[in-house]
């Protein structure tokens, strides 16, 4: 017996036989890890290659380039009745204040057409701000004050080289007086590049140079916090239900079915649910978080269940059955003992589906939410857009400057992604267990 | 810890379905053409900035699916403002006044340039409309003289229409058919090119003329690059041979990458399109619901800023923009209509 399994038809016992496929064993296995090592590289790479080119594109966006100028806070120009009312003080011509300051900086420009050139250089939007400065301190009323203005965006692209002083001056937009006047101020350090902070702080604008990703940042935090609490306790209501109690027959069969027919429908079909029954027959209000987080759970929730289903199958048998061998009653197994060593799993699901929805505009499209929205959103009923809409609208903008505030918006919805990515993974330590 | 879970779940479903009851609503409601969309939404940040009202939200339907949304209704949840980059169809009219918005002002707002361009690499061309008509149309007469039977494009390089055009492929990226840019190029550019072929299409019924007229080739020659015209400029960029087709902004943004073809012996310039020179040219309009003003706050202030002469004038932000201004005596005849608040009429 024991010769018949060490021995084979021509004689060899199994020992030699073993030997001499050695080589080519370890040459398949060796081939085998290379092939692995071949895929994870290329995937790095591609990933690699992606990364470097959007923050190539996006750091320049971190920062913006200022001008200081002394801007005289005139009583005449602002409140020429010196009341102090701050509805007179809102009414006040701040562009004004610039122009002189600009006009007191350059003195010898006075034709009208460079006199427009020189007050395009700074922000159109700055006017805004001293009136916010104002309305905050009336105190300065009288005063001048040395202020950092941000420059235009055309300016900006200039400052960061992405335009060519090489280029005819027909063919730029920011002409030779322009850069004139760039250099001087450089000259004597009143035009620098700063941390953009405003980029981070405010909504969005038609201004490159003052447009902020804080508003799509808010929106995409209602609406991602909408889909949690409605997903994430629906999905794993049902995949309990169905996995722990429910009768195994046609009918749940056809649930299942259905379940991940829903994983595979594409999302602007959700998009067009939404637009028929959130807005058209419940009159939520459009363009509203609400309604998105709405939408994008339902889009979630096959995801979650799938997922929280595979997480209570693992659970082995033995945990349930100990617990009512000891008495446990059924919801008492499930909430003590099965849902607990389930939820790392579950977690892990709800994540991936959440960081999906993160990434979807198309049904927000439908209902409203592609949008130019100025204000920050202060609810989820307030209108909003989102991160991926943000980077969607600006690709689409004519400005130059919008192109590296693009791949800015771009790291930031990476940063987010990976964020929650890494509350994902914290969480699943918190809760594993083996056994 | 799930229990805790369980019943904040519960309680953010209760509040969601609570809040579900329409509200009044404080801001300016704006809907319409993504060609209008970069203008409007320089004029409602504007507003918001400087008037003390909510900036109006705006939301970029395209014209279509724009007048659609605003002709659903009166109230609270129906836009207050279309945007469009033509004219409102009797269609749609009609169908306005059948859902109860009777009351339409129409504000035309200036012109927008649809522009031929190639990489500053490559010379400019120079193309009449009949040409981009060869170049561009599914069928085109035989040999593309007029008369000639109706054949597929055989046309592969841009010198097989006319020794005069460069000896290079045919290759135009363009809009796609859902894009109003798409719209007002076939009316304005195929259509009117196709006027020289009269002899050969004339005996054809009306739906198969405009097939005929307004069909682009689906051979690889025009490309459908989507709605994003800055993708179009970067292409262009990488390609000297390939033309593209965009709105005239574009064109002003990035003069040191892309120039403008001559088309019927015009350039593309402010100063042409602004003076109707340039053939290929269309109006933008906003439409304005009557009925939510007085409802919605806001909305007369609103039109007043647009139509005001720092906004939509010959020096005007909307100018730095890339819109085309209207002539002064039409400019200031508009905005009395517009401030009054004088209904359409067709």
């Amino acid at each position: 017996m024991t010769e018949s399994i060490l021995q084979d038809r021509t004689g060899r016992n199994t020992a030699d036989r073993v030997q001499a496929g050695l080589k080519r064993r370890y040459a398949a296995e060796r081939r085998f890890r290379i092939y692995g090592l071949i895929s994870i590289l290329t995937a790095m790479g591609f990933l690699a290659a992606l990364l470097t080119s959007i923050a190539g594109n996006g750091y320049g966006a971190f920062l913006q380039t200022h001008v200081r100028l002394d801007i005289l806070f005139s009583k005449a120009d602002l409140d020429p009745g010196g009341t102090g009312d701050p509805a007179v003080l809102r009414q006040g011509d701040y562009d004004a204040l610039i122009k002189d300051a600009l006009a007191h900086r350059f003195p010898d420009v006075t034709s009208r057409a460079d006199k427009r050139k020189l007050n395009g250089m700074i922000s159109a939007s700055a006017g805004f701000d001293l009136a916010q400065m104002v309305a905050d301190e009336p105190e300065i009323v009288g005063t001048t004050q040395r202020i950092w203005l941000p420059a235009t965006g055309d300016i900006d692209v200039f400052v960061k080289g992405n335009v060519s002083e090489k280029v005819p001056e027909t063919e730029r937009r920011i002409k030779d007086v322009e850069i004139g006047w760039v250099k001087a101020l450089q000259s004597t350090g009143d035009l620098e590049l700063k941390f953009n902070t405003r980029f981070f702080t405010s909504g969005d604008s038609r201004n490159p140079e003052v447009a902020g990703i804080w508003g799509a940042v808010v929106g995409s935090l209602f609406t991602l916090i909408i889909t949690l609490a409605l997903a994430f306790p629906l999905g794993v209501m049902a995949a309990v239900y169905l996995e722990e109690f429910a009768p195994k027959n046609r009918w749940t069969d056809l649930v299942e079915v259905n379940i991940n027919n829903l994983a595979a429908v594409p999302s602007i079909v959700f998009g067009l649910l939404g637009l028929a029954v959130f807005l058209n027959f419940f009159h939520l209000p459009r363009s509203a978080p609400l309604v998105g987080g709405m939408v994008l759970a339902l889009i979630t929730l096959p995801t979650i269940i799938i997922a929280s289903r595979a997480a209570l199958k693992a659970v082995p048998p033995s945990i349930r059955e100990a617990a009512l061998g000891v008495g446990a009653s059924r919801m008492q197994t499930v909430t003590h003992h099965v849902l607990p060593l389930a939820m790392p799993g579950m977690l892990t699901g709800t994540i991936i589906g959440m960081a999906h929805a993160l990434g979807e505009t198309a049904p927000l499209l439908m209902i409203g939410m592609v949008a130019f929205i100025v204000d920050i959103p202060t609810s989820p009923l307030d209108p909003a857009t989102v991160l991926p809409v943000q980077v969607y609208l600006w690709a689409d903008s004519a400005e130059r400057a919008f192109v590296e505030r693009t791949s800015a918006a771009i790291l930031v919805l990476i940063a987010f992604l990976i964020c929650m990515n890494l509350l994902a993974i914290i969480l699943r330590k918190r809760f594993e267990r083996r056994w | 810890m799930i229990k805790r879970t369980l019943l904040l779940g519960a309680l953010a479903t209760m509040a969601v379905a609570g809040a579900g009851a329409a509200e009044a609503r404080d801001q300016i409601n704006i809907v319409g053409s993504s060609t209008v969309y970069p203008f409007s939404t320089v004029v409602a940040e504007r507003f918001g900035k400087g008037s003390g009202f909510n900036t109006p939200k705006v939301e970029s339907t395209g014209s279509g699916g724009g007048l659609k949304l605003f002709c659903a209704g009166v109230g609270v949840g129906h836009p207050d403002i279309t945007n469009s980059s033509r004219r409102i169809k009797k269609s749609e009219v009609e169908s306005c006044a059948k859902n109860g918005v009777t009351d339409i002002t129409e504000v035309k707002i200036g012109y927008d340039g649809i522009v031929v361009a190639n990489s500053k690499k490559a010379p400019q061309a120079q193309f009449t409309l009949p040409q981009l008509f060869l170049a561009l149309a599914k069928q085109v007469p035989e040999g593309g003289k007029d008369g000639g039977k109706l054949v597929a494009n055989p046309f592969k390089k841009w010198s097989d229409i006319d020794k005069s055009l460069p000896d290079a492929k045919i290759e135009v990226l363009g809009p796609p058919p859902t894009s109003g840019t798409r719209d007002a190029f076939n009316e304005l550019v195929m259509e009117v090119g196709c006027e020289s072929f009269k002899a050969s299409t004339k005996d054809l019924e009306k739906k198969a003329h405009q097939a005929v007229c307004q069909g682009i080739r689906e051979d690889g020659a025009y490309i459908e690059a989507g709605e994003n015209d800055n993708l179009i400029v970067q292409k262009l960029d990488a390609n000297p041979n390939a033309f593209g087709v965009f709105g005239f902004s574009f064109l002003d943004q990035n003069a040191d990458k892309i120039q403008g073809s001559v088309v019927g012996g015009e350039q593309p310039t402010f100063e042409n399109i602004s003076a109707q020179n340039y053939p290929v040219s269309r109006p933008l309009y906003f439409y304005v619901k009557k009925a939510h003003v007085g409802q919605i706050p806001g909305i007369k202030e609103f039109v007043a800023e647009f139509t005001s002469e720092k906004a939509w004038g010959p020096d005007g932000y909307l100018s730095d923009r890339g819109l085309i201004p209207l002539p002064d005596a039409e400019r200031k005849k508009t905005r009395t209509d517009a401030v009054g608040m004088s209904n359409l009429s067709m």
